[in-house]
């Protein structure tokens, strides 16, 4: 079924090249007073080559689980799960107004939830899944407050109908929780947001290494190819908006190079190879809202691309080493694999390297671009963004080299029975990574075109915002040979940094790691990120629980309410019954005091 | 077509099912021959209230149907029914959701059933009549006389409490109609008429409408429940039977923004626009204080119960903001509350009557004993955090939105109430459904029964085809509404 998607999605982008761009209305959704809403989906290039993408990469993925998920007893849940997501992420990625974007957007959220906690009766992974998708939903309220507060502005949801009226509001303030902002500012940030969250960008990333948990396509899936990406293709679709917010650029620079450098150094700490992948797709989403922050959106979804091929490959070979070593996943436990699982290693090799950028392979492509819009960029401070980007890549090569030597190279420390049962994966796992190193390989090289040269920029410029000066030809000629090279004299620094403190002076790691605990502790927590939000969130929201049900609800509104009710009664009740003492004098004494004070009142009134 | 006199025919029905019910003799359990009417009366009684949308002209924004009988020898105190767009979705919804409740019943086994399922027979029939009640003294008598049925079922069936619920419950709801009463006796005084359709052409000065205002308020808050006027739900959840917990959260509590929609809305713009701020400020804290609450229950209830009361607060935020949006929000949010909560109860209920307990710690790896309920359970979570394409959305999108347009920073501040909603719903499941299998449920079980499955699909497809084609219940409402909207010029808050 998913091949036959494929092929459809395929003709589909062959389609829109002679049609141009359309929108098939298929039913109405909402009408309410001057809302209204349909069921829809947009056909354009944008949207084409996204849905051939995902489409591909879930097929291959999709191929890839049969076999890995072969043993487990719930295989068909998990394969109706993996087509449930690609829906939810067709839909997100096809639809033609936002609030049908937002459904998918939460889809995807609510997939992942299922797929991240699908071994359900590991704690972990039950935990893992309720993370994602609590933080996913933090991001989501943000992209929701953009739905309002661009419907409050533009009066549509409909994307084509807000490009066009982009304009018109362009000096316009809105009212937001009394100040007056400028409005196309406020929905920029409020949609980058909820692209924070969903793209695991610094500050609500914290959900990403966690969602580890789920099963090893479901990494691959969730965070190559599709969810995590969501958030750069919306901002790619709402271009023309960004581009008239100077300020939410900025912001948007800055958050991605601030991931990118965070990612990418904690990367270099971990212990577990999902993890470390994990990480590195987070600092390459930074890389991505780098691009898109220097409104180089072609390199954007250049990059997005050619991440998702590459960053698939390397989750799947993960998996299929973690197959191999029986559900092994730390690095430290493994070694010496390169001969024992050939082929793994070798489209893992070719995925690293497509990682760090080696020239000629896909990443090499797209990020050294991303790397030289970044140098070029008028912006004021747009050098220490570079060096940043650049300070990346070198940490790129660390991490990535270190995975290698980890798993592939250095002596086997397995146990004998481990050692004893590696082999390499059946041929529908294979299968897979073979057609996407292909793809890691050579789509660089033969795409590159499409996202930089001038006649194609005319193309893009339809449904994107495109500075079309910014075209290949500009690019090289603008940039110095030095500036070019850093990013590979930066790989090379790495790969000497690894073959040194792996193979020459091995001596040394433990005792750097003891002399500099105190950084060595920073970043194997993550600079304490988690921590953090344990204590600013998580533990007051219980606290808050507790304190308003048991003293407020319980304590306050109850004797005040109804108990408090019910005691003045029982009180009042028992001082009348009190009087009814039975003794006569009592009686005679209460009806003389009543009698006199009858008839003074009555002698007061008259 | 003939013009039936349907809604007299929808209220009367249910009476003439519940004489057969109480005729027959059985005393025992099961009461197989009670159940047997009590499904044939309800089930004719939902098929006959499907007459209502299938013959209602969406154009008209006035009451249709309408059936109108003497009462006390005078012409203005007339006793009157018709309905609107807004009252409609109600009348289907109560049908609906009692013909489950039964159907839910029918396996089941309970000491004096017979006149278990007659209360709800005759909760059915005020419901209806309560919707259709164009006339303030028959609202009132419908309105009130719900109690009785509603008091007998948690005091009887309910739990090891139930006195002290049943009494809060009584109280409080009391109390507020007290005060709703006297408003009415004082606009028979005034205008001489209760016929709503009347009073909407008449215009109060605005001190006047202050006091009727806060005096119907008072009756409508504690209905819904609004904070801080909800500490008896809970307990009243907590310690109803399963089915009374069903409708009380599905129907009952939308009693509450019917009567604000109704009444303070149509009646008392002034007044209203006056007390927006303060509603605002209820419903907000609403929303996020009980969230915060329902984080640490341990009685899954209870933790519904508290969600009810952030659901509802949904609902006043869309109703005050007095926009299409708002309104249309707050109606399709009650009745997917209705639904959602509804089958949450259910859930519970099933659990419930597996396990006998509601203790949250006491359940982990419950997916596992029995997966069906577990995926239901997981739809009708979904449709509880608002997951778009469930209808839960539908509502909470349409209100926030409305509400983001008069004032942002409530808008903001509720949007939390979203993230909120997701973290105790799925901490819920996470605790009751997923996880080891906790040793304490580690023993053989029966899987869903037939009925069961029933009542869960009926629910389960009700929440999607409301998320997915919600114009299904908007388009009735919209004409109705906008005369409701017309009184409220925009205004920014």
């Amino acid at each position: 079924m998913m091949i036959i998607a494929t092929i459809f999605s395929f003709f589909s982008l062959v389609f829109v090249k002679i049609n141009g761009e359309s929108a098939i209305i298929l039913s109405r959704w909402i009408d309410s007073g001057n809302l209204s809403l349909d069921w829809s989906l947009q056909l354009n290039i944008l949207t084409a080559s996204m849905v051939l993408m995902v489409n591909l990469v879930s097929t291959l993925i999709h191929i890839y689980s049969v076999g890995y998920m072969e043993k487990d007893p719930k295989k068909i849940l998990f394969m109706a799960y993996l087509s449930l997501f690609t829906f939810f992420m067709l839909f997100l990625v096809s639809s033609s107004n936002l609030l049908q974007l937002f459904l998918g957007w939460e889809g995807v959220g609510l997939t992942s939830y299922l797929l991240i906690g699908f071994w359900n009766y590991k704690e972990k992974a039950n935990n893992a899944a309720l993370k994602a998708f609590i933080v996913n939903r933090v991001g989501d309220a943000g992209l929701l407050l953009a739905l309002f507060t661009t419907f409050v502005v533009f009066g549509t949801l409909n994307i084509g109908e807000i490009k066009l009226l982009i304009n018109s509001q362009n000096e316009s303030y809105f009212n937001f929780l009394g100040f007056d902002i400028h409005s196309l500012t406020l929905i920029s940030l409020l949609l980058f947001v909820g692209c924070m969250g969903k793209s695991a960008q610094f500050g609500l990333h914290v959900w990403l290494p966690d969602a580890m948990e789920g099963p090893t396509p479901v990494s691959a899936l969730i965070h190559a190819a599709t969810m995590v990406t969501a958030g750069v293709f919306l901002l790619i679709v709402m271009s023309p908006l960004l581009q008239s917010s100077e300020f939410s650029l900025n912001f948007i620079l800055i958050i991605g190079s601030i991931t990118c450098i965070f990612a990418s150094s904690v990367a270099v700490f971990q212990n577990d190879i999902k993890r470390i992948i994990a990480y590195s797709t987070c600092s390459q989403l930074g890389y991505m809202f780098m691009a898109i922050g220097s409104s180089a959106y072609t390199l954007a979804y250049f990059h997005l691309l050619s991440h998702a091929f590459f960053k698939a490959l390397l989750f799947l070979g993960a998996g299929s080493v973690i197959h191999s070593m029986s559900d092994e996943q730390d690095i430290k436990k493994m070694g010496g694999l390169y001969n024992k699982i050939p082929l793994t290693y070798i489209t893992m090799l070719i995925g690293s390297l497509s990682l760090i950028g080696l020239p000629f392979l896909s990443g090499y492509y797209s990020k050294d671009l991303i790397l030289e819009i970044l140098y070029l960029n008028d912006f004021e401070y747009s050098l220490q963004f570079f060096t940043m980007g650049v300070i990346g890549v070198l940490f790129t090569s660390i991490y990535t080299l270190r995975l290698l030597v980890y798993v592939f190279h250095r002596e086997s420390v397995a146990d004998e029975k481990v050692i004893a049962h590696i082999h390499e994966s059946p041929l529908i796992m294979i299968l897979p990574l073979v057609i996407l190193s292909v793809f890691a390989i050579f789509f660089g090289m033969f795409m590159k075109l499409i996202f930089t040269e001038i006649n194609f920029l005319e193309m893009w410029s339809y449904t994107i915002h495109v500075d079309k000066s910014l075209d290949a030809s500009f690019i090289s000629q603008n940039v110095p040979v030095l500036i070019k090279k850093l990013p590979l004299l930066m790989i090379l620094i790495g790969t000497i940094v690894i073959l040194f403190l792996y193979f020459s002076f091995r001596n040394l790691v433990p005792f750097l790691k003891l002399r500099l605990s105190f950084i060595y502790n920073f970043f194997k927590n993550k600079w304490y990120v988690d921590q953090l939000y344990e204590r600013i969130f998580v533990r007051p929201t219980f606290y808050f629980g507790k304190g308003f049900w048991k003293s407020v609800d319980k304590e306050l509104i109850d004797n005040l309410g109804p108990n408090g009710f019910s005691r003045i009664v029982l009180s009042f009740s028992s001082l009348i019954s009190k009087l009814q003492s039975g003794f006569l004098y009592h009686y005679v004494l209460s009806i003389i005091i009543g009698l006199t004070l009858l008839i003074s009142l009555y002698t007061y009134i008259f | 077509m003939i013009n039936l006199p349907i809604l007299p025919i929808l209220i009367c029905l249910p009476l003439i099912g519940l004489l057969f019910i109480l005729l027959s003799s059985e005393n025992d359990e099961h009461s197989i021959q009670s159940k047997k009417s009590a499904i044939w009366t309800s089930l004719s009684n939902f098929l006959l209230s499907l007459y209502l949308p299938l013959n209602f002209n969406k154009e008209i924004p006035h009451f249709q149907f309408v059936n109108s009988f003497n009462w006390f020898n005078s012409d203005n105190l007339k006793f009157t029914l018709g309905v609107d767009g807004i009252s409609m979705p109600f009348i289907v919804l109560s049908t609906f959701l009692i013909l489950l409740c039964v159907i839910y019943l029918f396996p089941q086994k309970k000491k004096n059933m017979r006149m278990y399922l007659a209360s709800f027979i005759l909760l059915e029939s005020f419901l209806i009549g309560t919707f259709s009640a164009i006339d303030l003294f028959s609202f009132y008598i419908f309105f009130e006389s719900i109690l009785i049925p509603m008091y007998l079922i948690i005091g009887f069936w309910g739990g090891d409490r139930r006195v002290y619920s049943a009494y809060k419950f009584f109280l409080y709801t009391l109390l507020g109609s007290v005060l709703m009463l006297i408003a009415i006796i004082f606009l028979y005084q005034e205008f001489g008429t209760t016929s709503i359709a009347r009073l909407l052409d008449y215009t109060l000065p605005f001190y006047i409408q202050v006091w009727l205002w806060l005096a119907f308020f008072a009756s409508f808050a504690v209905k819904i429940p609004m904070w801080p006027f909800h500490t008896w739900l809970p307990d009243a959840h907590v310690e109803a039977p399963t089915e009374g917990s069903v409708i009380l959260a599905g129907i009952l509590l939308k009693l509450g923004g019917y009567g604000f929609i109704r009444f303070n809305l149509s009646f008392l713009p002034d007044a209203s626009i006056f007390f927006t701020p303060f509603i605002y400020f209820l419903s907000v804290i609403a929303i996020i204080y009980t969230s915060f609450i329902a984080i640490v229950q341990d009685d899954m209830k209870k933790l519904i119960a508290y969600s009810s009361v952030a659901h509802m607060g949904f609902v006043t935020l869309g109703i005050f903001s007095a926009n299409m949006q708002g309104l249309h929000g707050a109606i399709v949010q009650m009745i997917s509350h209705g639904i959602i909560s509804a089958a949450l109860f259910f859930c519970i209920g099933s659990i419930y009557n597996r396990y006998k307990t509601k203790e949250i710690n006491f359940f982990g790896g419950l997916s596992q004993k029995v997966p069906k309920m577990a995926v239901f359970f997981l739809i009708f979570t979904l449709g509880a955090i608002g997951f778009p394409g469930s209808s839960g959305f539908i509502g909470e999108f349409l209100t926030l939105m409305s509400v983001y347009s008069r004032n942002t920073l409530v808008a903001f501040i509720s949007s939390f109430g979203v993230i909120l909603a997701a973290t105790y719903m799925l901490l819920l499941y996470k605790k009751v459904f997923l996880g080891p299998v906790n040793p304490n449920i580690d023993k053989k079980i029966n899987q869903l029964h037939f009925n069961e499955i029933i009542t869960f699909i009926a629910l389960s497809i009700m929440i999607l085809i409301i998320g997915i084609k919600p114009n299904l219940i908007l388009s009735y409402t919209t004409s109705s509404l906008d005369r409701i909207v017309s009184l409220y010029p925009i205004t920014i808050f």
